[in-house]
């Protein structure tokens, strides 16, 4: 089961199912996939290849040779010797991976278990270090797929805590309501009937033994909640709650002990259980936005190389680099701390911190910052800031402080409740007031008191919020997009301005070889076996220029000799700077100056391939479309302003401004605020992570940097712009149907609020009229999932 | 109405044990991972050393 486009099995690569190329009869496409496959198979796991299932659009990983992961510190072992390893994994898609994982790892010497939780893709592996030294992450990425490691210790726990408590309380509830109602049915059939009185009150005895101790545990959440607002001194949604439901159990009670013929035990049950299901949907809601969140936080730990006094490197985290410490920076890895270049040549991926597309050279004395990417040769470099003084650090200064600006946002569902619990309240006092007033004695107005604090328990209205949220949350998961904070989507439905970041979030964020068709198929299927043996990203580029154009993967050629940071060479032929190549430095063909790749071979004119920040397939398109929603778009860049102009004029994007630095982009966007505009910011790089937390509400795409990510409050995957608009249109749609589901849940109470207060609200009436209003709500807001 | 006196006890019982039986498929992690879970015993069959969640990493 390989490849779905594969016309004969021999002509795709046998571990990741690319196609191979016509004549080639090698097995596999890369030295990666062949050491997956020989590893898979030397444990006897080559059943792996059978069970996977390859959705036709998702390729099985590919294994990159010398996966440049950092290795972790390792974990210290326990008082049973024993190793835990927390682990995110990337790159699975289906149920096979998962066995794979697990397998291969429980047949390392030394491995007690190894557990991967599909749902949240966390790895657990236990292992005991004293038999043998294990990098869970080194093993698994010779598979394909990436590992990074987290302390468990930094997501709370606590959450959960509470979640689980709500589930056991309105498994508690559900099963006593159940029962009650199905005792109440059979007393409110026999009213009409021939029941007696004593088995009546056999019937109310029952329900109130099934009801007082479900009320007393499953109530706890409430009265909690509800107390310790009282204590404060203020009021909210859980008081009327408590009182209402304890009230209801306490007069039932004393009708059942004084034979009465009405007893509110179901209602009381059944609030409690519908409230429960409301506030068990917001917690999980709620849980998950932080999960993800303290996920990418937990994420956020990097590693760097120290080098010691004896030569030796260790990996220490990014936070302990001290100052003046010597780090080895390898190709393609991040640069962890503000410093001098000490030795090496190599060139700079700033785009991250400035926005700046093209690739910075350095040199021993050139100034560097955290977040950048070293994509040429290892470098050395002296820590010249820590702590504080980085630059990493002014920017998270920046953000905090425009996070305070940023107006605290009140939940719509607690803007009702304020008004909501002292209004139930007047009317109880009322309509006990009234009845004394009228004679009617004290116990039929307290009867009546406690029906109107029943009917207008906020039920419907404790679930008209939640459950939108959930099945919003839900359908936006399954596009790939992960809300982290929960009023994001009260925020996103009231925004008029979108402001869009430049390098990585309208465009790719990597080079992509301009024209391929340029260049002759032959010699570009030369440069590129060539440029295979690389992980700089213009040689990536210019192999997936490659197999785009040729239609499959191109193999890697042998002997290729890499020159840091100015090229490959292999014989003759070389592929590289314009330097490396022995290019004169005027020799250029058109007078673009974008990043460049030069392929020189004997007795030939040398071929320049030239490289771009392409635009994102659907960046206009998006454009257009926010745009008719009636958005005004603008983008602020770090670029250079011709860029800018460039990307703006193929996007349709009127406003624009080039060479902002992270300050101005707050700026600019208070000045926004100022205009009394509600802003989504979109962006990516450390520099626009202030913007992101300035902004009402901000979204960055998944492959953003890490600081972005945790500043931003949406977080979409895939390279495409698309999300942005489907954030809005499913935050205006939930918008409208939480009013829909209000005005439904108000409008109940409307009707039947004056019934309680005339006296006419029998049990039977109570739990028709809760349940229905409840069922109401629910199937409004499921109306979400469709269109 | 004699039969009530069986009945009752029996519906109550019945209930209370699908109560529990959830109680306990709470608490020993059988809700953590909905996705894994179903395909799990796909691919169990063959491998002698299948591993079980460790009670020790599990959260209450």
């Amino acid at each position: 089961m390989v490849a779905n486009a594969a016309p004969r099995a021999e002509h795709a690569c046998a571990h990741c199912g690319a196609i191979l190329g016509g004549s080639d009869s090698a097995r596999f496409c890369c030295a990666g996939c062949a050491r997956a496959h020989d590893l898979i198979e030397q444990l006897g796991l080559d059943g792996y290849y059978a069970r996977r299932v390859l959705d036709p659009s998702a390729r099985a990983p590919k294994p990159e040779l010398d996966a440049g992961e950092p290795a972790a510190a390792p974990p210290e072992p326990d008082a049973q010797g024993i190793a835990a390893g927390h682990y995110m994994v990337d790159g699975l898609h289906c149920a096979a991976c998962v066995w794979l994982i697990e397998q291969v790892l429980l047949r390392q010497p030394g491995v007690v278990s190894a557990r991967l939780n599909m749902t949240t893709r966390r790895l657990t592996v236990r292992w005991k270090p004293a038999e043998a030294a294990l990098d869970p992450a080194r093993i698994v990425a010779a598979l394909g797929y990436r590992l990074a490691p987290f302390d468990p210790a930094r997501l709370a726990a606590d959450d959960r805590g509470g979640e689980t408590e709500l589930l056991r309380a309105l498994a508690v509830a559900g099963f006593a309501a159940g029962n009650i109602m199905l005792l109440s049915v059979s007393v409110w059939s026999g009213a009409v009937g021939e029941m007696g009185p004593a088995t009546r009150d056999l019937m109310h005895w029952i329900s109130a033994l099934i009801a007082l101790p479900a009320v007393i545990y499953a109530g706890r959440p409430f009265f909690r909640s509800g107390l310790g607002a009282l204590r404060a001194g203020r009021t909210n949604m859980d008081v009327p709650i408590s009182l209402g439901v304890l009230l209801a159990t306490g007069t039932s009670l004393f009708e059942t002990a004084s034979s009465g013929a009405h007893a509110y035990f179901d209602s009381a049950v059944t609030l409690l259980f519908f409230l429960l299901i409301g506030r068990y949907l917001d917690r999980r809601a709620r849980g998950r936005a932080r999960g993800a969140a303290e996920l990418l936080a937990a994420l956020d730990a990097g590693a760097a190389s120290v080098i010691g006094a004896d030569g030796a490197t260790r990996r220490v985290p990014g936070e302990r680099l001290r100052l003046g410490d010597l780090v080895l920076v390898a190709a393609g890895e991040r640069v962890p701390a503000d410093g001098t270049i000490v030795s090496g040549m190599s060139q700079l991926d700033t785009a991250v911190v400035t926005g700046e597309t093209r690739p910075a050279d350095i040199g021993p004395g050139s100034r560097v910052f955290a977040g950048t990417v070293n994509l040429g040769a290892p470098v050395r470099l002296e820590v010249a800031a820590s702590g504080k003084d980085t630059l990493l650090s002014e920017i998270v200064r920046l953000m905090e402080a425009a996070e305070q600006g940023r107006a605290r946002h009140v939940v719509l569902a607690d803007r009702v409740a304020r008004l909501y619990a002292p209004v139930v309240h007047l009317l109880a006092l009322v309509t006990f007031a009234g009845w004394m007033l009228a004679g009617a004695g004290w116990h039929a107005a307290l009867l009546s008191a406690v029906a109107v604090l029943i009917i207008t328990c906020p039920c419907a209205l404790a679930l008209a919020v939640p459950v939108v949220q959930v099945v919003a949350t839900g359908r936006l998961m399954r596009r790939g997009i992960l809300l982290k904070s929960a009023t994001a989507l009260e925020r996103l439905a009231e925004v008029d301005t979108v402001v869009f970041d430049k390098t990585g979030t309208l465009t790719e964020g990597r080079p992509v070889l301009v024209e391929p068709r340029a260049v002759d198929a032959a010699t570009l299927a030369r440069a590129a076996a060539i440029a295979a043996n690389s992980r700089h990203p213009l040689a990536r580029a210019l192999s997936s220029a490659a197999e785009a154009r040729l239609g499959h993967a191109v193999a890697a050629s042998d002997g290729v000799v890499e020159a840091p940071g100015l090229g490959l060479a292999r014989g003759d032929e070389r592929l590289g700077s314009r330097l490396f190549c022995g290019v004169a430095p005027g020799e250029s063909d058109g007078g673009s100056d974008g990043p460049e790749l030069w392929f020189a071979r004997p007795g030939m004119r040398p071929v320049r391939f030239l490289f771009a920040d392409r635009l994102k397939s659907d960046a206009a398109a998006c454009v257009a479309s926010l745009a008719r929603r009636g958005l005004r778009v603008e983008l602020l860049s770090g670029d250079r302003a011709p860029v800018v102009a460039d990307v703006a004029g193929e996007t349709g994007i009127a406003r624009w401004r080039a060479a902002q630095t992270p300050v101005d982009k707050v700026a600019r966007l208070k000045q926004l605020a100022g205009e009394a505009r509600r802003t989504l910011m979109v962006g990516d790089g450390i520099n626009d992570a202030p913007a992101l937390a300035a902004a009402l509400v901000s979204a960055s795409p998944a492959a953003a940097s890490d600081i972005a990510r945790v500043a931003a409050d949406a977080v979409f995957q895939g390279d495409r712009l698309a999300p942005v608009d489907d954030l809005l249109a499913v935050a205006r749609k939930a918008r409208r149907l939480v009013r829909e589901n209000l005005a439904l849940a108000i409008g109940y109470n409307v009707v039947a609020v004056p019934l309680a207060m005339a006296g006419f609200l029998t049990p039977l009436i109570a739990a028709i009229a809760m349940s229905s209003s409840s069922l109401v709500v629910v199937a409004n807001a499921l109306r979400l999932n469709r269109g | 109405m004699d039969v009530l006196l069986i009945l009752v006890p029996v519906a109550l019982g019945l209930g209370l044990l699908g109560l529990l039986a959830f109680l306990w498929s709470m608490r020993s992690g059988q809700f953590d991972d909905l996705d894994g879970a179903g395909s799990r015993i796909l691919f169990d069959d063959d491998v002698e050393t299948a591993s079980r969640p460790p009670r020790a990493t599990r959260r209450r």
